[in-house]
């Protein structure tokens, strides 16, 4: 097989039906050609799908996609539908959304895995679920001219339907099913012109409303099995401890408990009811053996930071800061820091896995599908293959439910016990056990000139890498590109600039936590950026605007931003504003917030937000990301602080980990740059510029920099 | 055995009675709808009525809820007709979803006690649940929607 320099349709796209007579759609990016791959196998009738279809066009009409990302809240099963439904010029009243089981098939292009996260799921399907439409489409026009033989050209589609326009014939899309899956896949079915779009572009109500307003949907916490059993696992409080006595009697004589068994994270109770598992869980009286973190502490992680913060490796360079600093006339020096945080994802962690002698299946809320597949099988010694994965609705991810922590202890449960076993984590659980937003230390220093513009920047960062855990051979150069996201890329137009990280990795462990290193960096380089504004008796605003001027699109946000807030007019007494912008995800936003501080504390009253997340697909998704977004953010900012003694994480429900509340909620306006642009990210990039664009208006309101998460004043 | 009425519906129950109502309506009665996110009364996920009244089923005994009328939210409408359920469908509010039972059954009990809430009624009833997607401005705006369609 030669290379192929492009993936053509009639390589990745692959046609069959069902024994009902539906027919089915697979998209495979695999990358090599299709003509040796085998057709899409069906089982029948019950389960429809083979295993790598992604589009079943029914006799009913109806059209259902299979969505391989997960939805946790991001509009996911909602926007991608949308990308097949226009290209197929699909009725949207007929179409359907299923989640995808876990397949090479289902791997997001731009992940190479099948995971949800990066804010990638519209950016990675874009392309080939809008080719996969406007080709599926052609075959249904093809199929009916020659029904009616009658030329191509004189065929149309519309809402589900092929019209033969000079007879005014129409027949719909479900008719059509046997005989379009006997047309050849065109090698050239074009997508439309964004002009001639009835979908995208559009506030379509979300798919999965409805059943989430009657408790019909069913997230990981909700599945139930026949025989299935509950189990709560005691994991010792102090990481890499481990049980060194417990009471596995007591445990078993609370009733409901059916069997006490010990799993690699801990000592699992498995009862009929969680209520009974947890207060077996209370009665085994374990003693923990300390174990080496018995010591740490957050005071000596932050020491550990500190003394590393000027060893670290070149992130980006530019110029030389040395000759800067020394033109400049005034020099600028601060210390940033930010803690750990929680992901505290409203519903907490949880698996349910059956366990066979040669199979096993898995029903989980998971953003990785794949890493799922593969860390079950790890356990059980099976192939990936062996392992079928039920993705349930997840209440919230925000980059914890990338782990598989969870999956491994039901999958181990199961196994021992022989039977479907539901591992829940209590809240506390789920705050004490997670893998953090890294803590960081950061030293900068800029240089300004007589006329006041920026001519040195220096940020030395020192912190605990995620990649270094999670794809060891993804760090180059000693550089987590995740730790130094937005610091090494900063869009403004400063000639010397030097930006290190120190890799100071603690057994406190880390993960993704929504939009990442740009969660941390946006609030550091932004808010150091209005030290400098300030020392340089310059606007915020318009110094930003003038280091801008070779990066349009985000000027554009900040402009806008600026604009629809009235950036420079009088605010009510007590009332400030702060600005900032960043550029994460392929998209970019920039935040005004305005802000007042009654007795002590922090009250954000509006937020207006301007994003150009390229083509929006859905601007009413897009608005309620950037409220999610800021609602998010600003619990952190406000709030958001995990801290460790001797080993152990302090903070453990809401009463020490607050969340935001709706009588905290800023009033937030979204507007749109629009462009032409491919889409790009909109879970996360609304995050980064928040917690900057608060504590900048703080620094106006008090002439006081805010310099470490949460705000203290 | 325990008497209660969940959703128009008798139940006579053979639960020990310091158990939490929570886990008989999810792991006995199998209404899942009802979420657990905290357990100790501080999100609100678990909210459902009682004689109409919000309460946190996490730390609520089944016992003392013993003769009472409960109401979850399998049991506001069959068919998503149910006015707040028709305002949060409009205002598309559920981001992840998973609060949003808790979330719709307070807000049921407050447009019942006042027919037309200010925002500063809206706060005060709403604020013990917790919405990690940040969907208040939208549920701000439904409860108002629902004010309005009622009157």
């Amino acid at each position: 097989m030669s290379p192929t320099p492009s993936l053509t349709r009639r390589q990745f796209l692959s046609v069959g039906l069902t024994t009902a007579g539906a027919l089915l759609v697979g998209v495979d990016f695999a990358g090599c050609a299709r003509n040796d791959a085998p057709p899409i196998a069906s089982k029948g009738d019950e389960t429809p799908f083979g295993p790598n279809a992604w589009i079943r066009i029914a006799r009913d009409n109806s059209i259902t996609l299979l969505v391989p990302s997960s939805e946790m809240g991001q509009g996911v099963m909602t926007a991608l539908p949308m990308l097949l439904a226009e290209e197929l010029d699909a009725d949207w009243s007929k179409v359907q959304a299923e989640f995808a089981p876990a397949h090479a098939a289902y791997f997001n292009p731009l992940m190479r895995r099948q995971q949800t996260g990066s804010s990638t799921a519209v950016r990675g399907f874009w392309g080939p679920l809008r080719e996969a439409g406007a080709a599926v489409r052609e075959m249904l026009v093809t199929a009916a001219a020659k029904t009616w033989s009658v030329p191509l050209s004189e065929c149309t589609t519309a809402l589900g339907e092929v019209i033969h326009t000079p007879s005014n014939r129409r027949t719909r899309y479900g008719e059509l099913i046997e005989a379009a899956a006997k047309q050849k896949i065109p090698e050239n079915a074009f997508t439309k012109d964004s002009s001639k779009y009835r979908y995208l572009g559009k506030a379509i109500p979300r798919l999965d409303t409805p059943s989430k307003v009657n408790g019909g949907a069913v997230f990981g916490q909700d599945v139930r099995l026949d025989r299935m059993l509950i189990a709560a696992v005691a994991r010792c409080p102090e990481m890499g401890g481990k049980a060194k006595k417990f009471n596995k009697e007591a445990a078993a004589k609370v009733k409901g408990v059916r069997n006490v068994v010990e799993i690699s994270s801990g000592i699992a109770v498995i009862a009929d009811h969680f209520w009974a598992a947890l207060k077996g869980r209370e009665a085994l009286a374990i003693e923990w053996i300390e174990g080496s973190t018995a010591e740490l502490n957050s005071a000596a992680i932050r020491s550990q930071f500190k003394s590393s913060a000027k060893s670290g490796k070149v992130a980006n360079k530019a110029g030389n800061v040395e000759d800067g600093l020394r033109a400049a006339s005034k020099t600028v020096e601060a210390v940033y820091e930010v803690p750990y945080l929680a992901h505290a994802c409203m519903e907490p962690m949880n698996c349910v896995a059956h366990v066979r002698d040669s199979d096993c299946d898995i029903w989980v809320p998971t953003q990785g599908q794949t890493a799922t597949q593969r860390a079950a099988a790890k356990v059980l010694g099976f192939k990936p293959e062996q392992v079928n994965v039920h993705t349930t609705f997840l209440g919230g991810g925000f980059g914890r439910r990338s782990e598989t922590d969870f999956v491994v202890e039901a999958v181990e449960l199961s196994k021992a016990v022989g039977v479907p076993v539901k591992v829940m984590w209590t809240r506390e659980d789920d705050i004490q056990h997670d893998f953090y937003r890294p803590a960081t230390y950061n030293e900068l220093t800029a240089g300004i000139s007589k006329d006041g513009s920026v001519v040195a920047w220096i940020h030395r960062i020192a912190g605990p890498s995620i990649i270094s855990r999670l794809y060891p051979d993804g760090v180059k150069d000693g550089i987590d590109g995740t730790s130094v996201e937005i610091a090494a890329q900063l869009p403004y137009s400063i000639p010397n600039m030097h930006v290190t990280y120190a890799m100071v990795n603690t057994a406190i462990p880390v993960g993704f936590w929504r939009s990442v290193g740009a969660s941390q960096n946006a609030f550091i380089t932004e808010c150091f950026l209005d030290e400098v504004a300030h020392a340089a008796q310059r606007d915020p605003f318009d110094l930003r605007r003038s280091l801008l001027k070779d990066q349009p699109r985000a000027r554009a946000v900040l402009e806008l931003a600026a604009e629809k807030s009235q950036w420079g007019s009088p605010v009510p007494t007590g009332i400030a504003r702060g600005i900032a912008v960043a550029h994460s995800f392929a998209s970019f936003v920039a935040h005004v917030a305005e802000v007042s501080i009654t007795e002590g504390k922090v009250r954000v009253h509006r937020v207006v937000c301007a994003v150009d997340c390229g083509f929006i697909v859905n601007p009413g998704i897009v608005a309620a990301q950037m409220e999610s977004a800021v609602a998010y953010a600003l619990t952190a900012a406000l709030y958001g602080e995990i801290t460790i003694e001797n080993g152990r994480v302090q903070q453990s429900n809401f009463n020490n980990y607050p969340l935001l509340r709706i009588d905290e909620m800023p009033n937030v306006e979204v507007h749109f740059v629009h462009s032409d642009e491919p889409p790009g990210g909109v879970g996360e990039p609304g995050v980064p510029p928040l917690a900057p664009a608060v504590c900048n208006a703080i620094f106006a309101l008090t002439g006081k920099p805010i310099r470490s998460l949460p705000i203290r004043l | 055995m325990i008497k209660l009425t969940v959703n128009n519906q008798q139940r006579d129950l053979d639960v020990e009675p310091q158990m939490p109502l929570l886990w008989v309506l999810r792991d006995i009665l199998g209404l899942t709808g009802t979420k657990y996110g905290c357990g100790i009364a501080l999100c609100g996920a678990c909210t459902v009525l009682v004689d109409g009244v919000p309460i946190r089923s996490c730390t609520t005994l089944v016992s003392a809820v013993e003769g009472k009328n409960v109401t979850t939210i399998e049991g506001l409408s069959p068919d998503n007709s149910h006015v707040v359920q028709q305002a949060w469908i409009a205002e598309d509010v559920p981001q992840c979803g998973f609060c949003q039972s808790g979330q719709i059954l307070a807000a049921t009990a407050l447009l019942a006690s006042t027919p037309n809430p200010t925002d500063e009624d809206i706060d005060k009833a709403m604020a013990p649940i917790l919405c990690r997607c940040g969907t208040y401005q939208r549920i701000r705006r439904a409860i108002h929607r629902a004010a309005g369609a009622k009157t």
